[in-house]
């Protein structure tokens, strides 16, 4: 049996993350973990007409690196798992017509990022894939046109608020022996606090974080200590307090070597209000600087949760709460 | 003098706005329907007239003052034009604001790119 | 209070408040000076270059409302709310500013669906509201 406990899977074969790429935007690249990304743009637009091609193109730009770094072919790769934050994830889906791998496309909001990860790891574990690729992107333009307002209109945003950010990372996942093994996943069940400000999207999260930790260490037996850093994706300053002190009350103590995505980002004089969020910030934080600091020796096993929250403009509109959902992958780095 | 008065009821508009959007919780739309409202109808009861008078900018340039220019416009209709001629005369003293603005967004919209 | 049993209270004390004064005091300052600013300009173009009341009372107006939408082209406006608030938001400028983003953002789809079908997204809220008020006073006053 794979499942262990009530929402947790763990691998039985060895699974690998073989390669990551990444691919951020002007603000992410000018950020204290700019020199982790594989590419980084000066500009919004990315070189593209549009801010919906510049996501695009982010997501190719990442795809392409981690396929380059991975040494594989389009062809040798088994099955694409991808999605973004957009409607209908047009960039994940027009990313897709371009590539020769059967797809599957995910959403879960900021989430994604792990989801696909522990879905890939799984189809690889089951035999399904002898090498999967996923990837996950956001564009601050693009959503904040969708769940927003047009990004010209001058409108005061709230100290809660968050920053999407720009970029998109990939992982190659395969059985073939890499530096980062993925033995485990714990998925996430979809949470609703009755929180109804999209404007601070941390608070409403954080329950959903919380309640993924917890059950994974009830389904493993295991506790904080057994991991060097436990990371959410976009909790950002408000959520990432809230996650601490929820899991604090259940009698887990994380406040050592906890950390959240959308704080390393950016400095703090970016003005970034909370900190950033999206699809993309858990995966560029992961793929680009926390692996590197696995492989430098700083951690040697961490548990990533990624946060979304699965709320629509028209949902907020009409009055309805936001749902929020976590799902945490372990990653431990092999050898060295 | 014009300028003080200006200065103080226009800026006085734009606080208690952002103090009730803060307090109350309501969002900048809502608050724009809610002034134009609010300066239609006091447009109709003659207040926002002297209001105009004493400030100038500082009453006409706040949403308030959208309302009121369509109010007055149509209660500027004269006895004998009869109920038809109201509608068209809503514009009467905007209308020059809001084409121009209108076409200028579009040119802009045409020249521009949003720069996120 | 714990949060696990009542998250909805318990959590307001995690979530910033608006720091109410300063904001309002941005406001009130952004504000009155824009508007003691267009005072200004009214006086200029009456008793400089000889309009008539009205005529400068309408320049003075499509003067700021030509700014603003500069502005918003030029991709400031946005920073100057953050830092105004209803300052920049509540004033005609302000509804300058919505149509003008609202346009731009959409232009990639097109001169007809893109800038046309989405200029009034934010700003229409203001036409519908000051017509439809301003028509029931107007039938109220007809009738009374």
């Amino acid at each position: 049996m794979r499942l262990v406990g009530k929402q947790t899977w763990v691998f039985e074969n060895n699974i690998y993350i073989q390669a990551t790429g990444t691919a951020v935007g002007p603000f992410e690249a000018d950020g204290p973990l700019g020199k982790q990304f594989d590419v980084g743009y000066r500009d919004l637009y990315c070189g593209e007409k549009t801010w919906e091609l510049a996501e695009r193109r982010l997501m190719k730009e990442a795809i392409t690196i981690c396929m380059n770094k991975g040494n594989v072919t389009a062809n040798e790769i088994d099955v694409f798992l991808a999605g973004d934050l957009l409607n209908q994830n047009v960039t994940a889906n027009y990313t897709a017509r371009e590539l020769p791998i059967p797809f599957l496309c995910m959403f879960g909001a900021c989430s994604t990022s792990m989801e696909t990860l522990a879905v890939g790891a799984a189809l690889v574990d089951g035999g399904f894939a002898r090498q999967a690729l996923v990837a996950t992107s956001s564009h601050n333009a693009t959503a904040e046109r969708q769940f927003r307002y047009p990004t010209e209109l001058g409108i005061q945003k709230p100290k809660s608020a968050t920053f999407t950010v720009t970029g998109a990372g990939a992982a190659l996942i395969g059985s073939q022996k890499g530096r980062f093994r993925v033995t485990a996943a714990t998925i996430g069940r979809v949470i609703d606090a009755g929180l109804k400000n999209p404007m601070d999207m941390g608070a409403a999260m954080a329950p959903a974080a919380a309640h993924t930790i917890e059950q994974h260490f009830l389904d493993l037996n295991r506790s904080p200590a057994d991991y060097d850093l436990i990371v959410t994706g976009d909790l950002s300053g408000i959520g990432s307090v809230i996650v601490k002190e929820l899991l604090m009350e259940a009698g887990y103590d994380i406040t050592d070597g906890y950390s959240d995505c959308g704080l390393m980002i950016y400095r703090p004089d970016q003005r970034k209000f909370a900190g950033g969020s999206g699809c993309a910030c858990c995966a560029v934080v992961t793929y680009g600087h926390l692996l590197r600091e696995m492989e430098k020796g700083t951690f040697r096993k961490i548990f990533v949760v990624a946060t979304g929250a699965l709320l629509s403009q028209t949902m907020i509109q009409q009055k309805q709460s936001i749902p929020a959902i976590a799902h945490g992958v372990v990653i431990e780095s092999v050898g060295g | 003098m014009d300028y003080w008065m200006a200065f103080l009821v226009g800026g006085a508009i734009c606080g208690a706005a952002q103090w009730l959007m803060d307090r109350a919780n309501i969002s900048q739309i809502h608050m724009l329907a809610g002034l134009v409202s609010v300066g239609a109808l006091l447009g109709a009861l003659g207040v926002y007239d002297q209001l105009v008078e004493v400030a100038g900018a500082g009453a006409l340039l706040p949403m308030s003052g959208f309302g009121y220019l369509l109010a007055k416009g149509i209660a500027s209709h004269e006895a004998g034009q009869g109920w038809m001629n109201m509608g068209a005369n809503m514009f009467q003293y905007i209308g020059l604001e809001l084409s121009f603005v209108i076409t200028l967004s579009f040119v802009a919209a045409l020249i521009c790119k949003p720069r996120g | 209070m714990k949060l696990r049993d009542h998250y909805q209270q318990a959590v307001r004390k995690f979530q910033p408040k608006p720091s109410y004064l300063a904001n309002s005091f941005q406001a009130f300052i952004s504000g009155g000076l824009v508007c003691a600013g267009a005072e200004g300009l009214r006086a200029l173009y009456m008793n400089s270059w000889g309009f008539s009341s009205d005529a400068a009372q309408h320049l003075m107006m499509l003067t700021v409302m030509g700014l603003a939408v500069l502005l918003t082209a030029m991709g400031r406006y946005d920073a100057l709310s953050q830092f105004a608030g209803a300052g920049a938001t509540v004033l005609l400028t302000g509804f300058a500013n919505s149509l003008a983003s609202a346009a731009m953002e959409h232009r990639t789809e097109g001169w007809v669906s893109g800038i046309a079908n989405h200029m009034f997204k934010i700003g229409g809220v203001v036409i519908v509201y000051g017509m439809v008020i301003a028509y029931v006073l107007g039938v109220i006053y007809y009738i009374v």
